[in-house]
């Protein structure tokens, strides 16, 4: 179960690299491919963020801070540390 | 940029080490409670480091430890595992545009550690991407991964009920770490996330998709959109081949 886990897991991210290696892609589909990056960013962050605890705040409180931490130009192990830091605080109080 | 090319391998192997240390972080909480559940949900220590080592894809696994207590067939838990993970094809199609042509074997190693938190930090790079910063990259999240989920199964326990709590949102925050830099860049990636983000949840909360397929359509569906709009506004201008 487990190789074939690890089977099914392995193929949707090797594929690609062999089926388009050093092929030039239609610019339309390379367009599209540049933009996937930050369109999964913003799959991958909501609703999912929302429901790391019960808490539903927990998320938000977090979201908040990282994106403020990030946004004063902040590298991300900073903004890491600081929303783990400032989630510490609340549940210290809360 | 042009002497990027003349930096040897070692040093851009250990930028791409030092980029994985979030990701690292992340996944301490993440691999240490996937350990414990397997134990509690009855593997062996060997099976729990094994699927780490072979599948390296949290939510699957996760997945997978809940079907495993509710007595699911191999089949349908491959099949979920599928579903789950397709959207790393998406993921490997666009980070394929971004590294530097080598040799089939390496891809094909390398391609073995993209996750959701790999694929996201290397994609929001600048520049061609290395072979080297790849494997940087992949094997300190693979270790982290791998390490994490077989000393959870050991001690039995995860991190301190608080420092656990507030750790869950360690990978969110490294998302938005990167994302938000890039937004400063231009209104069109506020759309393309901000499109992405509604769509997902729409598809969740309603119901409509799995959360595997909730992910890719969403992601699809923003950035085909906003490539379209993008299009349409080039158009009567005269396009450089950008």
């Amino acid at each position: 179960m487990i190789i074939g886990m690890g089977a099914v897991t392995f193929i949707p991210r090797m594929l690609p690299f062999i089926m388009f290696r050093g092929k030039e892609l239609p610019p339309f589909l390379q367009g599209v491919l540049k933009n996937v990056p930050y369109a999964t960013l913003g799959a991958l962050i909501f609703p999912a963020v929302l429901y790391i605890q019960e808490d539903i705040w927990y998320g938000v409180i977090g979201a908040l801070a990282a994106f403020i931490i990030a946004f004063l130009g902040a590298n991300v192990i900073v903004v890491v540390m600081g929303a783990i830091a400032i989630l510490s605080a609340y549940s210290l109080f809360f | 940029m042009e002497n990027i090319l003349s930096i040897n391998r070692g040093t851009e192997f250990k930028k791409g080490l030092q980029a994985g240390i979030s990701i690292a972080i992340g996944y301490v909480p993440i691999a240490l409670t996937f350990g414990l559940l397997a134990k509690t949900t009855g593997l062996s220590i060997g099976e729990t480091v094994m699927m780490s080592m072979i599948v390296f894809a949290g939510a699957s696994q996760y997945m997978s430890l809940s079907l495993i207590a509710l007595g699911t067939g191999i089949i349908e838990i491959i099949l979920t595992t599928f579903i789950v993970n397709i959207r790393h094809f998406l993921m490997s199609a666009s980070l394929n545009e971004k590294v530097e042509l080598d040799r089939v074997f390496n891809r094909v190693i390398y391609s073995f550690g993209i996750t959701d938190e790999t694929f996201s930090v290397a994609a929001t790079q600048s520049g061609k991407l290395t072979t080297g910063y790849m494997y940087g990259l992949n094997l300190i999240s693979y270790a982290s991964w791998v390490i994490g989920s077989g000393i959870g199964f050991i001690i039995g326990a995860g991190l301190p009920e608080t420092l656990q709590q507030s750790m869950s949102i360690a990978l969110y925050a490294m998302f938005i770490g990167l994302l938000v830099p890039s937004m400063k860049q231009g209104v069109k990636i506020v759309f393309l996330a901000g499109l992405a983000a509604c769509f997902n949840t729409v598809f969740t909360m309603t119901g409509w998709l799995s959360s595997g397929w909730a992910i890719v359509v969403a992601t699809l569906l923003s950035a085909v959109l906003v490539e379209l709009i993008e299009g349409m506004k080039k158009k009567g201008q005269v396009t450089d081949g950008e």
